[in-house]
């Protein structure tokens, strides 16, 4: 049935989708306070898998306590990177920090390839996966397969989007951070504690980031050191889609290209879903670079 | 042993070459173009085809003007992708600049990753090993010559406007889509010489020799010995030359290499992101070393 | 202070220039004339939209609707480096001088156009080039010279003093050999000396390299002792047009600065907004 193949499409688009959003509204969040492309963004991701797999495996832990375990240490990784290789270029000009960063994704991977090892690891089954067809338990759809990873996925993932939400928009924290992306030096002369805002923003992506990569490791079952290029690449698609500096653009970006390339592999070309990204990519940086939901900036003479 | 130092110069001069044709485009003009492994696979893969595929009857009997006809064809080819980078690059500031030159950069390693015609994934074998030392030297002092000559003049002038304030530069006149565009040609174009030298040097041509982390390591070369700085550039090409030939000799070392390169990229940026050059500039060293002040211009960080 | 002669055509020429941003009109219907010759001000209180209007005359940016006519042709829509070819030249507000470049330089760059050569004399260092960039050299000190910053020439135009600064985003707008100079705030940050000095070399740039100029002041003594008629924005508006005299005394421009005050306290405006920019 085609409605069928659709719907089994877009369940997987939107739980792709899912993990692209968390890691693309680290990149956003950064971006909107910074003005800054944190390159090493998709490393964080990468660590994070790697801290679940620590977490699972090595300690021992059960489900619910690996995620904060994964949250803590990455966000804690993020926050001294800011510190130690960021926070000292803040304000000059703009390709220090491009080329650190750049510095700060090689040092990472190859630490981790070093440490760990390049060959791809198994990664613990963190739950039961059931897979249901959707079809038996409504009695209407056939051949639609939803597992329960997917179901977790999805459902922690906008927990945390939730969450995230929620500071932004209702905490005092959230409000500075606000009030940095919208003018970062007139926020300085009222006050905001810079370094602290910065040093939270900086948790807060990278722990999603690292939420992606647990989430990624119990689904696909392995991680590798250089799972953070690709993927960090389509995140960072995914929030300049949606208008990067935009916390909905990011989410609306990360699902539209969740969906899209589940579309490609499942209507056409499999070998051609990375591509979609590059394409997508390439499409906005030449025509809307703002992003769907993003206003062109007006050069100030 | 004397094989073993021959192919590093000849890698130094490749990488000189490289340099400074990256130097034109990020040092010079201001652009941060991070794709120039796309050019250089496209001037490398251009020149192996002609000497292997279309003419490799006339390249065994005249193997040094097939280098030289190669090399022209690598440049012209090169010079193309510039254009076509260039164009619609023009628009873009800064951060997204950048990061569209990395998507030129690996569309181009991807297209050729599925080129049947020069091996595709399997790689290109096969190719005469035309480049020898003298012609290294040849090319990478053209290189060094022609590109002084240009930014030493009045078209170097209007380039460098760019890179300092561009709204200013179009107010006095200057085409910044032009100069720009012209930026990214003439980068690519010797991009494209180092290219077929590569290709003629390593006689096998993989796209894996074209990845990102190429485009990486020329940047590093011109960051760390001053961006915008000719000197600096040849001055970076040797030591990040040399750095891998070093960090060899130890087992342990040479299996962190890439490491090394991260953490030298992040210190450079914190302690002297002058570069070197820029380093010797300010400060005792210059006193000591050099009697005659000389003004070296570095990257001061005008606002892309 | 001579009548401009009104049975001539304007050199330029502005028609209901208007130009939003989004929901704010920050420019509206300007109606704007500068014959040949003509010292012209644009005044306003802070926020008017003055440099908004040098910006669509210069083409950075594009008016919503209007025309503006220079030369005899239209150039809205143009890019500042075509305007620039046409033959108006400008000045910012906030100094864009070159700064990694030599005074000399900065000068040479805006002498480009008249280079005289092509790329590949350039590049094989043929006689012609090492001829015609003497030339180039001795025309920039030239011009140099003209304002007292032959010293200067090998200086990096960041090391410069600010007051060296603004000569020198002066002598390079000359160096295009405009027909229409626009200055915008060039007193900005100078004490009242250099005012004065500045508003004799105004006049003398003037006369010498036969121009005409617009300027954008807030030093009401600048303005009014050189301009020959003086434009007054508010909000965007023009309220009012005339010679000094008149503005000095028009009701609509003492309430637009301060709502009631004197405009000798207009200079203390100009010290604030030197001091925003010192």
């Amino acid at each position: 049935m085609i409605f069928s193949e659709l719907l089994q499409y877009l369940i997987n688009g939107l739980s792709q989708g899912a993990v692209y959003a968390l890691i693309a509204l680290g990149y956003t969040m950064v971006y909107g306070i910074l003005k800054m492309i944190n390159f090493a963004h998709g490393e964080f991701y990468m660590f994070g898998a790697y801290m679940g797999f620590v977490g699972l495996s090595v300690l021992g832990l059960p489900f619910w306590a690996a995620i904060p375990f994964v949250i803590v240490t990455t966000g804690l990784l993020a926050v001294l990177v800011e510190r130690f290789a960021y926070r000292p270029l803040r304000g000059a000009n703009r390709i220090a920090p491009l080329i650190t960063a750049l510095g700060v994704s090689i040092v990472l991977l190859e630490l981790m390839r070093v440490t760990a090892g390049a060959q791809p690891r198994a990664f613990p089954q963190a739950l039961d996966n059931v897979t249901w067809e959707l079809g038996e338990t409504l009695g209407i759809l056939q051949d639609v397969y939803v597992q329960r990873n997917q179901l977790v996925i999805l459902g922690l993932s906008l927990f945390f989007m939730g969450i995230l939400r929620f500071i932004v928009m209702k905490t005092p924290m959230g409000r500075a951070m606000r009030a940095l992306s919208v003018d970062f030096d007139a926020s300085r002369l009222m006050g905001v504690p810079i370094n602290r805002v910065v040093a939270f923003t900086f948790f807060l992506g990278a722990s999603l980031a690292g939420i992606a990569g647990i989430f990624v490791g119990m689904y696909y079952n392995q991680i590798e050191p250089y799972m953070g290029q690709l993927a960090g690449l389509k995140a960072f698609t995914a929030a300049v889609l949606g208008g990067i500096g935009s916390i909905p653009g990011a989410v609306l970006g990360a699902f539209t290209l969740g969906i899209c390339e589940a579309l490609v592999v499942g209507y056409g070309e499999s070998s051609y879903r990375d591509a979609i990204a590059f394409g997508i990519l390439i499409v906005m940086l030449m025509f809307r670079p703002w992003g769907l939901l993003g206003t062109p900036e007006r050069v100030k003479v | 042993m004397i094989e073993y130092f021959g192919q590093i110069f000849v890698l130094f001069g490749i990488n000189v070459i490289l340099a400074s044709s990256l130097n034109v485009i990020n040092g010079y003009c201001g652009l941060f173009s991070l794709g120039h492994a796309g050019f250089f696979a496209v001037g490398a893969y251009s020149s192996a085809a002609f000497t292997t595929l279309i003419a490799p009857e006339w390249t065994a009997q005249s193997p040094h003007l097939a280098l030289l006809v190669s090399s022209l064809i690598a440049m012209g080819t090169a010079g193309i992708a510039g254009l076509a980078v260039g164009i619609p690059c023009l628009r873009l500031t800064g951060d997204y600049l950048a990061i569209a030159t990395v998507g030129f950069g690996e569309i181009i390693r991807i297209v050729f990753l599925n080129m049947d015609v020069v091996g595709a994934s399997r790689g290109m074998p096969g190719i005469p090993r035309l480049t020898t030392i003298p012609w290294v030297i040849v090319g990478a002092a053209f290189t060094l010559i022609i590109l002084n000559n240009l930014i030493k003049s009045s078209f170097g002038r209007c380039i460098k406007s760019i890179r300092e304030d561009e709204i200013a530069a179009q107010a006095m006149g200057v085409n910044v889509r032009f100069y720009k565009t012209f930026s990214f040609v003439v980068g690519s174009l010797f991009a494209g010489l180092a290219g077929s030298l590569f290709a003629h040097n390593q006689e096998f041509l993989h796209p894996s020799n074209f990845v990102f982390m190429i485009s990486v390591s020329v940047l590093l070369m011109i960051v760390l010995g001053g961006l915008g700085s000719q000197k600096g550039a040849v001055l970076g090409a040797f030591i990040v030359t040399l750095l891998p030939e070093l960090l060899r000799l130890n087992e342990f070392v040479s299996q962190i290499r890439m490491l090394v390169f991260g953490l030298i990229m992040i210190l450079v940026m914190l302690v002297f992101p002058e570069g070197l050059l820029g380093l010797l500039k300010k400060g005792s060293l210059k006193n000591k070393f050099f009697k005659k002040a000389k003004n070296e211009p570095g990257f001061s960080g005008a606002p892309l | 202070m001579s009548t401009p002669p009104k049975d001539k055509k304007p050199l330029l020429s502005v028609r209901d220039l208007t130009i939003r941003f989004g929901g704010l009109v920050a420019v509206n219907n300007l109606k704007l004339d500068v014959f040949d010759g003509e010292l012209v001000g644009l005044i306003g209180p802070n926020g008017a939209g003055k440099t908004t209007c040098f910006n669509m005359l210069t083409g950075v940016y594009s008016p919503t609707s209007g025309q503006i006519v220079f030369a005899g042709r239209s150039i809205v829509g143009l890019g500042p480096h075509k305007i620039s070819a046409a033959g108006a030249a400008r000045t910012f507000q906030n100094i864009r001088l070159f700064k990694e470049m030599t005074v000399l330089e900065n000068i040479m760059v805006s002498l480009h156009a008249r280079r005289n050569y092509n790329l590949a004399t350039a590049l094989l260092r043929l006689p012609r080039f090492f001829s015609q960039e003497k030339v180039l050299r001795s025309e920039a000190l030239n011009i140099l010279g003209n304002l007292g910053l032959e010293a200067r020439a090998e200086t990096y135009a960041k090391n410069l003093p600010y007051g060296d600064q603004r000569k020198v985003e002066i002598a390079r707008a000359l160096a295009t050999k405009p027909k229409l100079l626009l200055l915008d705030e060039p007193a900005a940050g100078m004490n009242p000396i250099e005012t004065a000095q500045l508003s004799g070399f105004i006049q003398e740039i003037r006369k010498k390299f036969s121009l005409s100029v617009l300027l954008i002041e807030h030093d009401m003594s600048l303005v009014m002792k050189i301009c020959e008629r003086i434009y007054v924005l508010d909000y965007g508006e023009l309220i009012a047009e005339g010679t000094p005299s008149q503005i000095k005394s028009n009701k609509r421009v003492i309430e637009a600065y301060l709502g009631g005050g004197g405009l000798e306290k207009l200079s203390q405006e100009k010290n604030t907004a030197g001091g925003a920019h010192a």
